[in-house]
């Protein structure tokens, strides 16, 4: 195992960088980062547009979540990688075309999300700020989504996790995130399987079970923040 | 300053408000009461478009509220609205929540937001508490707060819906007192509230409401000494002796 480490790790780390592509774990990572970043906003749009008061927003924003979600993201993947270039007219690259897809099947759980987190604000909230002359959008903006955005930090940082976890899928488009830089190693060293898969589930884990606990300490945190407060 | 013309509210087929026509003038103090579900948080909540209405007028200040062209938003920011469950705004400070609307809406500079808030502050008396956030406060404060916030935009009419219904007892002096202030400083109000020792030293006018309609109207003095009224005799005997039911 310990040689297999000394051997591979960089290859594993960052892929063929500086001689080709950046891979591996690096480009895990920065796709997870940037699939947020990108599904953060759209996201919050379409949580705003799930509880619009205007049908006009509300129903096809509904429509296009719920189809979403109830499609497992190697779909997204595919209608990504077959879908894109037809729509775009050139060629989309492995990288851009699972960035779009992580974008797209995020945006619509966080929106889900973040359609709860505005829900749960009472609507005397609502209330106040409009009746002191704030316009809905306003209201929305400067008063209910900074509530919203600081309850929900536990589930963006689980949202990550679940990101990380399915960047593996770009492996099937041949992208060369960490999981496919596992079975390139795998199929050079060709008689130790176990040990290399056994290093790549080490890794999710390691990452994974990391954020879980920030979550899980983000949670209890900011509750004990709000107890602290309401028995002050 | 506030016209109610026949004004007719439904939830659903459950009418809230029947045939309701009032009028407050301006720098009058009216407090409304009535038994739970009779309509006062209906009738107050219509004045600034919080409920709709199916028919009638309401015209404050010379806006007719529900005509084709009332701002909105302008119009509800001249109306100050407290809530019985204050409603502060829990994620920003307490100087915050006062200044949030001025800068927004009345295109105050955050200095000069800053410095009135600071003062309307001092008049509740919670000036020292202008960097703490609601949550640290308790709930005779948080009202307090409440009326400041309400108080920044500067509009010449404040509507109350029992804000003191939510507080502990020995909270309640302390946010009558503000609101026997404002009275005093010739402020228009319409108070819905139970707290009969301050609708006989304050109001003007008291209204008793039962389902969902203005059954009586009358100077304090009149209204507490000869009821009409054989629903508003019960009532004011029922919360005289709030446990005569029971016992
Ligand atoms: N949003 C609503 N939907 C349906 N019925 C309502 C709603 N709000 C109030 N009501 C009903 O209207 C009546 C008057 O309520 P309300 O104005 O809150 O009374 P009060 O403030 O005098 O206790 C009650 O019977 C109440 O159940
Ligand atoms: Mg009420």
């Amino acid at each position: 195992m310990i040689e297999l480490i000394d051997t591979y790790w960089l290859y594993f780390l960052v892929g063929q960088y500086p001689h080709g592509p950046l891979g591996g774990l690096a480009l895990t990572l920065i796709l997870a980062v940037l699939g947020l970043l990108f599904a953060f906003p759209l996201g919050l749009v379409f949580g705003i547009a799930r509880v619009s008061p205007w049908r006009s927003v509300r129903w096809p924003v509904t429509a296009l979540i719920q189809v979403v979600r109830g499609t497992p993201l190697l779909m997204v993947v595919f209608w990504a990688y077959f879908f894109l270039p037809s729509l775009t007219g050139q060629n989309t690259d492995q990288f851009w075309t699972m960035l779009t897809a992580l974008v797209v099947f995020d945006a619509a759980y966080l929106a889900e999300i973040i359609r709860a987190g505005i829900q749960g604000i009472g609507k005397g909230q609502t209330e106040s700020a409009r009746s002191l002359g704030f316009s809905y959008l306003d209201a929305m903006r400067l008063v209910i989504l900074p509530q919203v955005v600081r309850n929900m930090l536990p589930s963006l940082v689980n949202q990550f996790v679940a990101t990380i976890k399915e960047t593996s899928l770009g492996y099937i488009i041949g992208l060369t995130e960490v999981s496919f830089i596992a079975t390139q190693i795998n199929t050079q060293v060709l008689t130790r399987p176990a040990e290399v898969y056994l290093l790549l589930g080490l890794t999710y884990f390691i990452l994974c079970f990391g954020l879980s606990r920030l979550a899980f300490w983000l949670e209890r945190h900011l509750q004990q923040r709000t107890m602290a407060k309401a028995h002050a | 300053m506030i016209q109610i013309e026949k004004v007719n509210k439904w939830y659903g087929s459950y009418q809230a408000l029947v045939n309701v026509t009032e009028s407050v003038a301006k720098g009058e103090v009216v407090v409304v009461c009535g038994p739970s579900g009779s309509g006062k948080s209906t009738l107050i909540r219509t004045l600034n478009r919080l409920e709709p209405i199916q028919s009638g007028r309401i015209v404050i200040d010379g806006v007719d509220a529900y005509g084709p062209h009332v701002k909105l938003n302008a119009f509800r920011s001249h109306i100050g609205f407290v809530f019985q469950q204050f409603n502060l705004f829990p994620h920003i400070t307490v100087l915050e929540n006062c200044t949030l609307a001025p800068t927004r809406l009345r295109g105050l500079k955050p200095s000069e937001a800053r410095d009135e808030a600071l003062t309307l502050l001092a008049r509740v008396g919670l000036a020292a508490k202008a960097r703490a956030y609601p949550g640290e406060l308790s709930g005779g404060q948080q009202q307090r707060v409440a009326i400041a916030r309400a108080l920044a935009m500067r509009p010449p009419l404040m509507l109350f819906d029992e804000p003191t219904s939510a507080l502990d007892p020995e909270m309640v002096g302390e946010v009558l007192l503000v609101m026997r202030d404002l009275a005093r400083d010739g402020m228009t109000m319409v108070c819905v509230t139970h707290e009969m020792g301050f609708a006989r030293d304050v109001a003007d006018r008291v209204l008793f409401m039962d389902e969902g309609k203005v059954l009586e109207r009358a100077v304090p003095s009149e209204f507490f000494a000869r009821p009409e009224h054989p629903r508003l005799r019960q009532f004011l005997s029922d919360i005289r002796t709030p446990f005569a039911e029971a016992a």
